[in-house]
């Protein structure tokens, strides 16, 4: 165990070198920081003694050295824009983006796990082929545009006049397809709560939780296909295997050798590119949070690159690897506990 | 009526290229305690009957028809619900690879535990006793530490040993052994094929075991069956096949055997392959393969390529060959003109 | 194909034999997905023949026809089969233009991808040591932050660096090379996988033991035994980089408005899309989606028929 977590830290501490070289390397090739200070009208005698004074001019190591330095203090620098430490900007923004992708990872796992199952356990019922078609329909459309039928549907709303309105079969249709759109879709509404005096949630009130809602639908509309098929796929492959053959054999009841045998199995699999697909979920946290305004760290990362914002830009950058880092080693640590065949030494039995 | 009872069996594998019969005709009975070898090459049905002695066959495989009885009870029409509290309880299964028959993520307690509490209903604690008990009896060092063990952490012969002790968990009538030694270390086939008959004879189990060891075959079992694509073709006491085997493919499997031939030269070997069943030749499925027919005149019997021969009586065998019923033939007619 | 030699059936005859084309002939599903790319990549490209106008010429724009319905809707103009955007350009002209610069660019990024990605998994799979240590971690490391995320990092930092008017001109080019850049990782891996498996068959073997270079081996030898599962990917990737690229377009980080992707059509109508100009979004969002559906489920098709085998994970 101990020998694993060294491992682990080891390689997330290589990885951190990595990003927070490129990051810096990003900030030193990126806009000139004195410009930033002091504007236009100063003349270039003064600018470079400044360079000099902020250490601009030493040696790339030297400079990465004090960036390094700082960075692990919790210093990355001012927001240009805020006018504040970057991080203090981050963690302003962080809960709501870590609520709305809990919000649905927690759709994910509801909905991946129960459908992935039957159709792998019964692959040609008429059920089984529909959520099949309409996963493969999920994953053809991109999130963002998920988002704005959502929104048209259920936030604008939609007035359907396409049966004929005489008849009272053509209004009953047309009213049947209409929707109301009374749901929220801009940011995270009135409905936060405040907890610990920082921590803002939508999970505390009614008005809250319709607020996230779409958001998290639509965030979840790319990974829900994705795991569904994913763990049927696994799933059909299990179902094959010897051991679940024996387990009939033995005559245990076909539930114990679906969701014991078969599905510990299945899971494994499921959970390593699970482990990768939270990478992807933050990168559609950024598209998610532009289309519903959510304020988040992606709408943060999109303003500021808007804004040129360097030091915000690096500073979510660094922030994103240390989650990265953190969560990979997280799935890691639980395919250990799942998998009996992987000893937390490090190295596979 | 014997205690298991196989009547004109038939299994068919529903292929999109059509149906093709995996299995027909197939019949044979097990007394308690008595021990059943069937043999032949792979894809010869071995393995479906087996599977479906249990309705175990995975789809497209169906039983098309007859019936498998087992005391009385018909087991190839009986609900899943009755299934289940058969398999592994009164009838239980022995695979062939015990690298991929024993769940890997799940212990070895867990998977013996699980099969006893799904038959009877038994506190934890008894059920482990009688878990401990079971592996002491299959003679694995240490029983008490693998309750806890998960698969990986035995070797290729321990899980075997593991397995048969779930096999007799629940002290059963008939144990179906599907090639249990094949992937095994060549050291310790015998090892467990010797205890398997030991643990066999001593509770009166009945066993039926498959496999294209001949050599097995005549040292555990009492009758044996031999297949060919699909179809018995021979089958009767087993000391009687080994010792005058009447079948032209029986005769051609035992003088395969390298202890038939003579040291220096080629080993006997039947020629050609088993065909597909999705293709097979017509008449008797041997006669592409098949020794006697060239050898009189060069040329097969017409009825060797026209018929599915049927089964004559032979001693206290019965075989399926044109050949022997001529011969038979020929000999009764002699006896009665003498 | 006008010099067959005599000895050989021909390609087409051969292709005709094959298990694709029987699988093909019976599947109504691909067939029709088939049909629809197509088509659509057919329109695509010739869109200045068949578009009725062209929405790159400021002349053809009319302004005061700005968001007009498309034709099945009262207040529809019978100029404009499909209605017009917010800048009163032709809507069917921009989607034909724009369906034609997102083909563009996922055809070109798929390019580099499986240029880089067969190079790099060639590399790691057959000379295996430090090269494949190295490759492979260099995968791992740029797959744990997901394609989509180093494409808008990659975006982000060369906006800023080089400022958005030269972005914007470059635009194609700088979206390829981004997007080809992000995602050869899925390349290597497969090609690697598939060259460790063909790696110790005999025929290398014996290749090597008649004196071939490994160079030669790789290209003439090993790679063409990787090619139906780089295939199969590539329908895949294909529309990938279609959404990424509508992803990126989306964000601002994409083709600009002036020369639109379907991506930042529907950028640029979404803020349109409160006061009941639904169309201009959802028009060319729903071409995107039955052009990646349609090559989605032509992958699918091909997997089931190739069945290769893929990396998981």
């Amino acid at each position: 165990m101990i020998a694993f977590l060294v491992k682990r830290l080891m390689h997330a501490v290589l990885v951190m070198f990595v990003i927070s070289l490129l990051a810096f390397a990003i900030q030193d090739n990126l806009g000139d920081p004195i410009q930033q200070m002091v504007g236009q009208s100063v003349p270039e005698s003064e600018r470079e003694e400044l360079r000099e004074r902020f250490g601009l001019n030493d040696p790339f190591l030297v400079q990465y050295t004090r960036f390094a330095k700082n960075a692990l203090q919790g210093d990355f620098g001012y927001s240009y824009f805020y006018r504040e430490p970057a991080l203090d900007v981050i963690a302003r923004h962080l809960p709501a983006t870590l609520e709305l992708v809990f919000a649905s990872t927690f759709i994910i796992v509801l909905f991946s796990v129960p459908i992935g199952v039957y159709s792998a356990i019964k692959p040609r019922s008429p059920i089984s082929r529909f959520f099949m078609g309409i996963s493969i329909i999920g994953i053809s459309i991109p999130v963002f545009l998920t988002a704005i039928v959502l929104i048209q549907i259920f936030s604008i709303g939609l007035t359907i006049t396409f049966f004929p309105e005489g008849t009272a079969w053509g209004s009953w249709l047309n009213s049947f397809f209409s929707t109301q759109g009374n749901m929220p879709s801009f940011g995270r509404g009135g409905g936060t709560v405040e907890m610990f005096g920082y921590w803002e949630t939508n999970f505390a009130s009614w008005n809250g939780l319709r607020n996230i809602v779409l958001p998290a639908v639509s965030l979840a509309s790319i990974m829900l296909p994705l795991f569904i098929r994913l763990i049927r796929a696994e799933m059909m492959e299990v179902l094959q295997s010897d051991y679940v053959k024996y387990a009939r054999a033995k005559g245990i009841s076909m539930r114990r050798v679906y969701f014991v045998h078969a599905l510990k199995n299945t899971m494994l699999p499921v959970i390593t590119v699970g482990g990768v697909q939270i990478g992807t979920m933050v990168a559609y946290t950024i598209l998610t949070e532009t289309v519903f305004q959510w304020p988040g760290m992606g709408l943060m990362f999109l303003d500021a690159i808007n804004r040129a914002d360097i030091p915000l830009i690096i500073t979510y950058l660094m922030i994103v690897g240390v989650i990265f880092v953190i969560t990979n080693t997280l799935v890691d640590l639980i395919y250990g506990l799942v998998n009996p065949t992987v000893k937390l030494t490090g190295k596979p039995a | 009526m014997a205690l298991l009872e196989v009547t004109n069996l038939d299994v068919r594998f529903g292929l999109r290229q059509g149906e093709v019969r995996a299995l027909r005709d197939v019949n044979f009975t097990l007394e308690r305690g008595e021990r059943l070898g069937i043999v032949g090459e792979s894809g010869a049905g071995k393995s479906v009957a087996a599977f479906s002695l249990l309705n175990l066959i995975a789809k497209p495989g169906f039983i098309a028809g007859g019936s498998i009885s087992f005391e009385g009870k018909t087991l190839n029409t009986m609900s899943e619900r009755g299934l289940r509290k058969v398999r592994g309880n009164r009838i239980s299964m022995i695979f062939q690879d015990p690298m991929m028959t024993l769940n890997p993520v799940l212990s070895i307690g867990e998977q013996m535990v699980e099969c006893l509490k799904a038959h009877r209903r038994i506190s934890s604690k008894e059920a482990s006793a009688i878990c401990l008990d079971k592996l002491r009896q299959v003679q694995i060092p240490s029983p008490e530490t693998r309750l806890d063990q998960y698969p990986h952490e035995l070797s290729g012969g321990m899980r075997q040993r593991v397995i048969i002790a779930i096999a007799l968990l629940l002290d059963p009538d008939i144990i179906i052994a599907d090639e249990p030694t094949t992937a095994l270390d060549v050291t310790i086939q015998a090892e467990i094929m010797a205890l398997l008959l030991e643990l066999c004879e001593q509770h009166n189990v009945g066993l039926i075991l498959i496999t294209h060891d001949l050599g097995v075959v005549s040292q555990v079992t009492q009758r044996m069956l031999v297949m060919y694509a699909g179809r018995v073709i021979e089958q009767g006491p087993t000391r009687e096949i080994i010792n005058d085997p009447q079948h032209p493919y029986t005769q051609g499997l035992i003088n395969a055997l390298p202890q038939m031939a003579t040291p220096g030269e080629r080993l006997n070997q039947i020629r050609g392959s088993m065909p597909s069943l999705s293709n097979l030749p017509s008449g008797c499925a041997f006669h592409p393969r098949c020794n006697f027919i060239n050898r009189a005149d060069g040329k097969p019997r017409p009825a060797c390529i026209e018929q599915v021969p049927g089964f004559v009586e032979s001693g206290n065998c019965r075989v399926a060959c044109h050949m022997v019923a001529e011969m038979l033939e020929d000999r009764r007619l002699k006896e009665e003109t003498s | 194909m006008t010099t067959t030699t005599p000895s050989v059936p021909g390609r087409w005859q051969r292709f005709r034999d094959s298990y694709l084309w029987y699988s093909f002939k019976r599947d109504y599903t691909a067939q029709l997905c088939f049909a629809i790319f197509v088509c659509l990549v057919f329109a695509a490209f010739s869109a200045p023949l068949l578009a009725p106008t062209n929405p790159y010429d400021l002349a053809q724009i009319d302004i005061l026809a700005s968001e007009l319905p498309p034709f099945w809707i009262d207040g529809a103009d019978a100029n404009y089969t499909l209605g017009t955007d917010a800048q009163g350009r032709d809507l069917l002209s921009v989607i034909l233009y724009g369906t034609r610069v997102s083909l563009l660019i996922g055809f070109g990024a798929v390019a580099l991808q499986a240029l880089l990605g067969v190079t790099f998994g060639l590399m790691a799979g057959y000379l295996g040591g430090r090269v494949d240590a190295f490759l492979m971690r260099l995968a791992d490391i740029q797959l744990s932050f997901s394609t989509l995320m180093v494409a808008i990092v990659v975006g982000a930092v060369v906006k800023a660096s080089f400022g958005s008017s030269f972005y914007s001109s470059y635009a194609v080019l700088m979206l390829v090379l981004i997007i080809g850049l992000a995602e050869w990782p899925q390349y290597a891996r497969t090609v690697r996988a598939s060259v460790l498996a063909e790696k110790n068959k005999e025929y290398v073997d014996a290749a090597r033991v008649m004196g071939l270079r490994s160079k030669r081996i790789m290209f003439r030898h090993v790679l063409p035994n990787t090619l139906s599962p780089i295939f199969v990917i590539s329908t895949v990737q294909i529309a990938n980089a279609i959404i990424s690229e509508a992803a990126l377009s989306f964000l601002g980080l994409g083709m600009p408005e002036t020369h639109p992707s379907l991506g930042s059509l529907i950028k640029s109508g979404f803020d349109y899309i409160q006061s009941g100009s639904w169309w201009i979004t959802l028009i060319p969002g729903a071409v995107l989606v039955v052009l990646v559906l349609s090559i989605n489920l032509l992958g699918d098709w091909l997997r089931d028929v190739m069945n290769p085998r893929l990396y998981k994970g």
